[in-house]
């Protein structure tokens, strides 16, 4: 017998105990930090709600303008529902989508800082700092959702305040949004200058806008465009905010399959990012 | 006991080799300067120590783990002032401690007494609640140090600590680096390009060059060995590094440093 054996056993015991506690509490740190990151941008928008304030100007222009012109116009079939009722979820999408899509600038100014650096360096998992930073853009867009709420209830929109559907929508809207804020932090870390960033932010903004089921039923698309708006994750968003937001609603898609789409789309797109994340300190 | 143990780490970017095969070692409780012209792989060095570069070849142990196998624990290990600006001006300077207490881990119990701390001992105490925008450069730099040390690291990183500051804001620096190591026994590993600020701070230096270390040893012994009656570091400098005028950097450094300068500034 060895002098070493007595120490042996205490130290596999542990080892043990490690190997069934860790994914636990794993789990838990991923969680608590990817909520730091999180609560780290609401504050930065509580300082400062300029940039939200500012962001609620466009959908107002589309609702006030191109959904009243059209609404009279009666150009798009939209069954019995009134066009404005039928833009408006269609419109809370969209801002959401500008919101999330150009919040990867961010990421691009804490590099050219510093500050990446430092949280990559911190015991942080990169997928707590990815889905945290989407997760902080999926909040940006609730306060979205509450500017487009109170436009729709002034235009006379029929509302559904339906509790259970008011909190689908928000998790549609989170959800949706924090998929596209991951899609942009992926653009971030790929194309690493500003100027490139905002660029190619505006070209993938307005096909994923136009490519939708927005502003329009898919069924007057022509066939390679509906195959396209098939595959575009706001579609699912819309539909899912018709049957929630709208008295009148109902979904083309299902739920199930909608909301299904939009957390495989988010899933994946953080799974990403994260895998990009450690590009930005190189 | 060495805290820092490099042996033969290589990094190259494109073909370009930005740190040749260099090995050294650091001492528990040391404050060692890293010193060399733009572009000599400083912060290369730094990058790879901290878990951000992974080794092109070569590896190195930093409080005894491996930089490459067991980056989550060099990690915990360490604490790390990058070159840049590195705190958040969007946030109060206590929101800006309050984040690296959370991600650090330190326990809910200590985390409030932790953070006071921080401030106390960085003379922000006033300015805890002010958006860090607000700060003067010496501030932020600072509340960066503050930042890197809520865990008590066992090793802080600090890359051109004084960059941008007046020579008030520099001492005020210098006096919270040396007070850290004689208070919690931190081991400093600094880069800096100033002589003098190597020469009263560090007790062991390197002098890097093209990728490689040229020299090693105490501020006095460098002098020593080039020779002369009123040798400087600036003398040791030139002489292992200074053989053309223009040694490297490039526009990106250029432009990094500069921005660095003119917000701390």
């Amino acid at each position: 017998m060895t002098p070493r054996e007595p120490d042996a056993q205490p130290s596999v015991l542990a080892e043990t105990t490690l190997k069934v506690s860790a994914p636990f509490f794993g789990l838990i740190s991923f969680v608590q930090k990817t909520l730091v990151i999180a609560e780290l941008e609401v504050r930065k928008l509580r300082h400062d709600p300029t940039e939200l304030l500012l962001r609620a100007v466009q959908p107002a222009l589309w609702l006030i303008i191109f959904g009243e012109v059209f609404t009279r116009v009666r150009a798009i079939p939209t069954g019995e529902i009134r066009y404005l009722d039928f833009l408006s979820p269609g419109i809370l999408a969209q801002s959401a989508l500008f919101v999330a899509i150009f919040s990867g600038m961010t990421i691009i100014w804490e590099r050219d800082l510093g500050i990446v650096h430092k949280f990559l360096v911190s015991p942080t998992s990169r997928d707590a700092l990815a889905l945290g930073k989407a997760l902080a853009g999926g909040v940006r867009a609730l306060s979205q959702a509450v500017f487009i709420y109170v436009l729709a209830i002034v235009l006379g929109v029929k509302i559904n305040w339906n509790p259970l559907a008011l909190v689908g929508v928000l998790a549609a809207v989170l959800l949706a949004a924090t998929a596209f804020c991951a899609f942009s932090l992926i653009i971030a870390f790929l194309v690493k200058t500003r100027e490139r960033f905002m660029g190619i932010g505006q070209v993938l903004t307005m096909p994923f806008f136009f490519a939708s089921n927005a502003i329009y039923p898919i069924s007057i698309m022509p066939g390679w465009l509906q195959a396209v708006a098939r595959g575009n994750p706001l579609t699912y968003e819309v539909d899912a905010l018709r049957a929630l937001m709208l008295a009148q609603g109902s979904s083309a898609n299902g739920l199930g399959m909608d909301f299904g789409v939009l957390l495989l789309a988010a899933a994946v797109l953080v799974f990403i990012a994260a895998r990009l994340y450690p590009r930005a300190a190189t | 006991m060495p805290v820092i143990e490099i042996s033969a780490i290589t990094r190259r970017f494109n073909g370009l080799t930005a740190v040749d095969a260099l090995t050294m070692s650091v001492e528990q409780g040391e404050i060692f300067g890293l010193l060399g012209p733009n572009g000599a792989g400083k912060t290369t060095v730094i990058k790879m120590l901290t878990t951000l570069l992974p080794p092109t070849s070569g590896e190195a142990k930093v409080a005894g783990f491996s930089i490459t196998h067991r980056a989550a624990n060099v990690r915990r290990a360490i604490g790390y002032v990058p070159q840049m600006l590195s705190a958040d001006g969007t946030l109060t300077g206590y929101e800006n401690l309050w984040v690296f207490a959370r991600l650090y881990d330190v326990p809910r119990a200590e985390r409030e007494t932790r953070i006071h701390d921080a401030l106390a001992f960085m003379g922000l105490e006033d300015a805890a609640n002010k958006l860090v925008r607000t700060y003067s450069g010496g501030m932020i730099r600072r509340l960066e140090i503050g930042q890197s040390i809520l865990h008590h690291p066992k090793v802080l990183f600090l890359d051109e600590p004084t960059i941008g500051l007046d020579p008030l804001a520099r001492k005020a620096v210098w006096e919270h680096i040396m007070e850290l190591r004689d208070r919690y026994g931190t081991t400093i590993f600094m880069t800096t390009h100033l002589m003098d600020e190597a020469d009263s701070l560090c007790q062991r230096i390197a002098i890097m060059h093209h990728g490689k270390m040229v020299a090693i040893g105490p501020p006095l012994q460098l002098k020593t060995a080039v020779g002369g009656d009123d040798v400087t570091l600036e003398d040791v400098f030139f002489h292992y590094a200074g053989d053309k005028l223009d040694t490297g950097g490039g526009y990106r450094d250029t432009a990094r440093t500069r921005r660095t300068a003119k917000r701390l500034g």
